[in-house]
């Protein structure tokens, strides 16, 4: 299987990235060496065996639902590039 | 003579005796920074004032006769991507250029809680993505063995500061290595813990079921130190193990007679510099003169790690790297389009190549259609991988092996073919996967620069793996050796 500068372009998108047509052809180059370099795994029947996802022994970590102090609005804040009256402040996402 | 000759007891006894002030403790230590790192460029943030403060309240303290931390006075130096309340952390990222955190990482409150003293926030590949720190946004750290050559990645800031003498030690965190390989270009002792045996939270996630905070030191028994005082519980963090904590440094007894070792063929076969295979070997007889035994084994799925490796790591960053979107930190680059243009001009302006090369990667992987075929098979492999650790740890001790195949290459060297570069970490990778601990300590030299030593351990063994390693520290040279700088 390989990827076309299209399966690239399309990839950028779902990533948020804009990418110069320089950095499409690098990409889809690269990506289809790493990705041929990934077929690799192929060689192995792993048709049986379950997948790793997480190497320790723990899951559904909850704690107890008590009331803690939490950020303050000027502290979460504080390295907004851009905020007004205590909120975030973005371009209007609505007409 | 530096004060940056002496270990760690060593150090505390001369505070002890007033032979030397944490006062003059820390200055030592900027100046050799004012000394050294124009040319070598490790840190990326020096904390001078917040320094010299934390050491007139130490040295208060030592005068009061109160009592004193595991790491008392001694100069600390942080990886960037490790968050410091109040002092820049960039994770040598455009992105992140003025970002001042407003907490501290549970690392950074122990080491507080521990009386260091932190003198600064150390280079890195950015977003810890890279084998070289070729790709920190602010230039490359310099390996201080020879200045042409990459001190490796992404901790090179980390490893190269304790090389050059800057500071007494460093924390750095390790995905695919990235403790343990630049240890091993750099010549200083780096250890990887088992996941979940010291806390993540205030670590930037690149790989979040890979991350792992550890030390980079001069000697062994400075890397049980550190261990002692970072590793443990919390609940802020809900990958951290509840283990009780070994006495790291009561492990350090000399004692390997009877020792069993494993030396994986795939480790020391074809792809490994003759010049690292002899070192290891030439380390191994040392071992079998102190009483231990070693044989070879096989973990058979060796060659598949590094592809398992790269598709679920840069599938994680691809998930972790979402929250960079321009609103709430970091770079916003508003060129007056809609939101959707301000997130993809934030990303693409604030991320460097290698960051997009591997958010790409991991979104092509877990895409619709592909998830099963990459993401899930790479899942399935890791399992075998970790499979062959607990076949060979039914019989044997400890796993050892060469840290990286080579020694350290030249910038630039490998800049253009990402594949080659990411080949450098195939003897970290495996240990990452199987979220085992191990250690890199320096055994020997190739041409001048130094050659690392990987000892692996059981899960949560760390015991073990640091007692092999001061065994071994005990009875050679090498890690006294100094880079001319």
């Amino acid at each position: 299987m390989s990827i076309t500068v299209k399966d690239v372009q399309h990839v950028a998108k779902l990533a948020r990235l804009q990418l110069s047509p320089e950095e499409e052809a690098t990409f889809t180059e690269q990506m289809n060496a790493i990705l041929q370099y990934a077929e690799k795994l192929n060689e192995l029947d792993t048709e049986n065996v379950q997948p790793t996802t997480h190497v320790l022994q723990v899951s559904n970590v909850m704690r107890d639902d008590v009331v803690k102090e939490s950020l303050s609005q000027e502290e979460a804040l504080l390295n907004a590039p851009e905020d007004e009256e205590g909120h975030f402040k973005v371009p209007a996402v609505l007409e | 003579m530096s004060l940056f000759q002496y270990r760690l007891p060593e150090v505390h006894n001369m505070l002890h005796s007033k032979a030397v002030s944490v006062s003059e403790l820390t200055e030592s230590s900027l100046s050799a920074i004012a000394e050294h790192d124009s040319k070598v460029h490790a840190f990326l943030t020096l904390n001078e004032e917040g320094a010299r403060a934390t050491a007139r309240v130490l040295d208060d303290k030592l005068a009061s006769g109160a009592a004193r931390g595991l790491l008392f006075g001694l100069p600390a130096g942080i990886k960037d991507n490790i968050v410091t309340k109040g002092l820049r952390t960039t994770c040598a990222s455009q992105f992140l250029t003025n970002f001042q955190p407003i907490y501290d990482a549970t690392v950074v409150s122990k080491l507080r809680q521990a009386d260091a003293v932190t003198i600064g926030k150390l280079n890195m590949d950015e977003f810890a993505m890279g084998g070289s720190n070729e790709n920190s946004s602010f230039g490359a750290v310099r390996n201080p063995w020879d200045l042409e050559r990459v001190p490796g990645g992404s901790s090179g800031g980390s490893a190269a500061a304790v090389a050059a003498g800057e500071v007494f030690f460093t924390l750095g965190s390790d995905t695919g290595g990235s403790i343990r390989q630049p240890a091993s270009y750099c010549g200083v002792v780096g250890l990887k813990p088992t996941y979940g045996l010291v806390s993540r939270y205030g670590l930037v996630a690149f790989a979040s079921s890979l991350d792992q905070i550890g030390p980079i030191t001069r000697t062994v028994e400075d890397s049980a130190y550190v261990l002692q005082a970072i590793a443990g519980y919390d609940a802020q963090d809900s990958t951290s193990a509840k283990v009780s904590i070994p006495d790291y440094l009561s492990s350090l007894t000399g004692d390997i007679s009877g020792l069993r070792i494993a030396v994986p063929k795939e480790y020391i076969g074809e792809g490994v510099d003759a010049s690292v295979r002899e070192s290891v070997l030439s380390a191994l007889s040392v071992l079998e003169g102190l009483g231990a035994v070693w044989e070879e084994v096989s973990l058979p799925h060796t060659e598949y790690a590094v592809a398992a490796y790269y598709l679920l790591s840069s599938s994680e960053a691809s998930s972790n790297l979402a929250r960079f979107d321009g609103v709430r930190y970091g770079v916003r680059v508003d060129e007056g389009g809609g939101l959707l243009d301000l997130y993809h001009n934030s990303r693409s302006q604030g991320f460097g190549p290698e960051v997009k090369r591997r958010i790409m990667l991991g979104t092509y992987a877990l895409s619709s259609g592909y998830y099963d075929a990459y993401y899930l098979k790479a899942q399935k492999v890791r399992t075998l991988i970790k499979q062959d650790f607990d076949e060979v740890f039914k019989k044997y001790d400890v796993v050892i092996g060469p840290t990286a195949p080579t020694t350290a290459f030249k910038l630039g060297s490998q800049t253009e073919d990402p594949l080659t570069m990411y080949l450098n970490d195939i003897l970290t990778i495996p240990v990452s996967l199987a979220g085992i601990p191990a250690i890199s300590i320096p055994c020997g030299f190739a041409e001048g620069l130094p050659v690392g030593l990987q000892i692996i351990g059981k899960e949560f063994d760390e015991s073990t793996v640091l007692r092999v390693a001061h065994a071994f520290e005990q009875h050679t040279e090498h890690h006294t050796a100094r880079p001319q700088l």
